[in-house]
């Protein structure tokens, strides 16, 4: 397991964000005056009881949310002042994106899947499909690469998932539930995996989860409450992560 | 993003080939039926195809060829007369009966020419010689007569050939000649003879003849002599040309008397427009299904960083492949029809270039209302959602 990465500087500032979903009497306060920072070189998982409003905060730092008021900066964007095309284009390039359900095309080959990102941004197709052999090595499914997403286990298609959110080599890598679709076997596997190619100095990753079962994945912690960061814990930088079996939720 | 599109498209085998299908149905739906109306409302000019005179005078009320407003014999010279004419030859033509070797009757187009002349003559002789008609009770017949008036006209062997004799209202009729021409609206076959004998064959009337077949003097168009023909006799001259080309043109009169006085494009139309019906509704419903179940596809695409644009440039791709491809099936089909139709004889068929492209055009709409349903239901679905799975 590679050392923790010393963290460098800050590319995600939240601040006094606040999101409200509904009207009137339905109105549901989902985000209260949140503060958060994330630095490249670390893992920042958000954790929290489900409905504490983890993925609206990741929606609205992934440029996918709007908010009501606050500041969302990423890598020195002001992402509410930015127009939808811009927020678009800003998403393709500096985003990479794991959801829970790995959302694959399942029509695609693996390593078509991995290459839509580059393709997004504009990539010719045969570089694309290059690129993504190269990554589908590093995640071990370059000998799969031609395979239909189906023919691939749970924690092979996030594997694939997460190879498709490297392939275009993001600053930021978001990561919403990565475990929740998983058993304690291959989540281990993925999340070994993912600390060690996600990681990087120059990237920051922030994991949305209430699997208490990979926090020790994380560099830090902030854990949510009804839509408040109640805390913010730093993981010992020395501590080896693991996955919790015995806690599994 | 192209390729992207496609492999979404074509690896959803089902609702792709439900595409396919509804699109194909539309393209045989609308095509198959309205050239079929096109041959039919050609059929109705068959006699201005088979008698390839360049002017036809008739009665001042006559609209179209079908009807037969019987003239004056002078009439005939009344219009040689006119200084615009250089030649103006009787035309007889009228439905009459054929009495068959079994007792059977059928009913023939009986067309009468000036013996002389041989005006309005059919155009292309397979077997005999057109000049036998001068010879006594001669008639020339066209090919569908050899099967319509044969004892067994199952049997290549008993058709009609030359020398055969049937009778005609009880008056004896010989064939001296076999000719090519075109199917009339009634379905009956094309009979030749002479104007004279033509009246002994068909029941006495004080006035028989039915046109007079004309030609302009050189350096005048058929045109400017038909309005001449008219201005002087106060009949009526049309113009022999096809649908459309001209006001005066005897073809575009007589399909458009069809059109305004007889059921058959209520009936056309109503099939085209249920063809349109089934496109819209299979289409549609089949396109706006496969983009329900690729949404949370197309949502991860979106929250990745693809436009709305480019994601709408897909749906539009899409569609307009499946459109293509449905549309090419469809018409291969309708080829199929049309050679069969073709050398049976019929149902009548005809298709002008206008409608497989119009045909084209209705598709590619469908496609474009499948596929704006489609965008404007990704478009109202927040990026956001990708992550609520």
């Amino acid at each position: 397991m590679p050392d923790p990465v010393p963290s460098s500087r800050i590319v995600v500032d939240v601040r006094a964000v606040e999101k409200n979903f509904g009207e009137g009497a339905n109105r549901i306060h989902v985000l209260k005056q949140v503060h958060l920072q994330a630095r490249t070189g670390e893992i920042l998982m958000l954790v929290g009881p489900s409905g504490c409003g983890k993925t609206t905060l990741l929606s609205a730092i992934a440029g996918t949310l709007k908010i009501e008021s606050g500041e969302i900066n990423v890598f020195g964007n002001q992402l509410e002042k930015m127009s939808g095309g811009a927020l678009t284009r800003f998403r393709a390039k500096n985003i990479g994106f794991i959801f829970q359900q790995f959302n694959l095309i399942p029509t695609l080959t693996v390593a078509e899947n991995v290459g839509v990102p580059l393709l997004i941004q504009g990539v010719s197709s045969g570089k694309a499909l290059k690129r993504s052999r190269e990554i589908l090595e590093r995640v071990g499914l370059g000998e799969r690469w031609k395979e239909r997403p189906n023919k691939l286990s749970g924690g092979q298609q996030q594997r694939v998932a997460i190879a498709r959110a490297l392939v275009h080599e993001p600053p930021l890598v978001i990561c919403d539930e990565p475990t929740a679709a998983l058993d304690a076997q291959n989540g281990e596997i993925v999340l070994d995996l993912f600390r060690q190619v996600a990681r990087s100095p120059d990237r920051a990753v922030i994991i949305v989860t209430h699997d208490n079962r990979i926090f020790t994945y994380a560099d830090r912690i902030a854990r949510m409450d009804d839509g408040e960061i109640v805390e913010v814990r730093e993981q010992d930088q020395n501590h080896t992560p693991h996955f919790e079996h015995e806690h599994a939720l | 993003m192209i390729g992207l599109a496609l492999k979404m498209l074509f690896g959803d085998t089902a609702k792709y080939l439900m595409l396919v299908a509804g699109l194909f149905f539309a393209t045989f739906l609308i095509v198959q039926q309205a050239s079929v109306f096109c041959g039919l409302m050609r059929w109705t000019t068959a006699t201005l195809k088979n008698v390839a005179a360049p002017i036809f005078v008739v009665e001042e009320r006559v609209e179209q060829v079908n009807e037969t407003n019987p003239m004056r014999d002078t009439d005939v010279a009344l219009i040689r007369s006119v200084s615009a004419v250089r030649w103006a030859m009787p035309l007889y033509s009228g439905i009459q009966r054929v009495r068959l070797d079994d007792g059977s009757f059928k009913t023939i187009q009986l067309i009468g020419i000036d013996a002389a002349s041989f005006a309005g003559a059919p155009g292309k002789l397979v077997a005999g010689h057109l000049e036998d008609l001068r010879l006594p009770n001669t008639v020339v017949i066209d090919e569908l007569a050899t099967e319509r008036l044969s004892p067994d006209p199952k049997d290549p062997s008993k058709k009609i050939k030359i020398g055969d004799r049937f009778e005609i209202n009880d008056v004896e009729a010989r064939v001296v000649g076999i000719c090519k021409a075109m199917r009339s609206f009634t379905g009956g076959p094309y009979i030749w003879t002479t104007y004279e004998r033509a009246l002994q064959y068909s029941p006495p009337q004080r006035k028989m003849l039915s046109a007079v077949i004309a030609a302009p003097i050189q350096g005048m168009t058929n045109e400017e002599a038909a309005a001449v023909i008219e201005r002087t006799t106060g009949l009526r001259a049309y113009v022999n040309r096809d649908f459309g080309k001209n006001g005066r043109d005897f073809n575009t009169s007589t399909i458009w008397w069809y059109v305004k006085n007889t059921g058959i494009p209520i009936s056309f139309g109503t099939t085209v427009v249920i063809g349109f019906i089934v496109g819209v509704a299979i289409a549609c419903q089949t396109f706006y299904a496969f983009v329900l179940d690729n949404l949370k596809h197309l949502g991860a695409l979106k929250a990745m960083g693809m436009s709305n644009f480019r994601l709408s440039v897909m749906l539009i791709f899409q569609a307009l492949t499946v459109g293509l491809i449905g549309f090419g099936l469809g018409l291969l089909a309708t080829s199929g029809f049309a050679m069969g139709a073709l050398k049976n004889g019929q149902p009548p068929f005809f298709m002008p270039w206008q409608i497989p492209v119009a045909a084209f055009c209705v598709i590619q709409i469908i496609c474009m209302i499948a596929a704006l349903m489609g965008i404007v239901r990704l478009s109202l679905y927040e990026p956001a959602m990708v992550f609520r799975a």
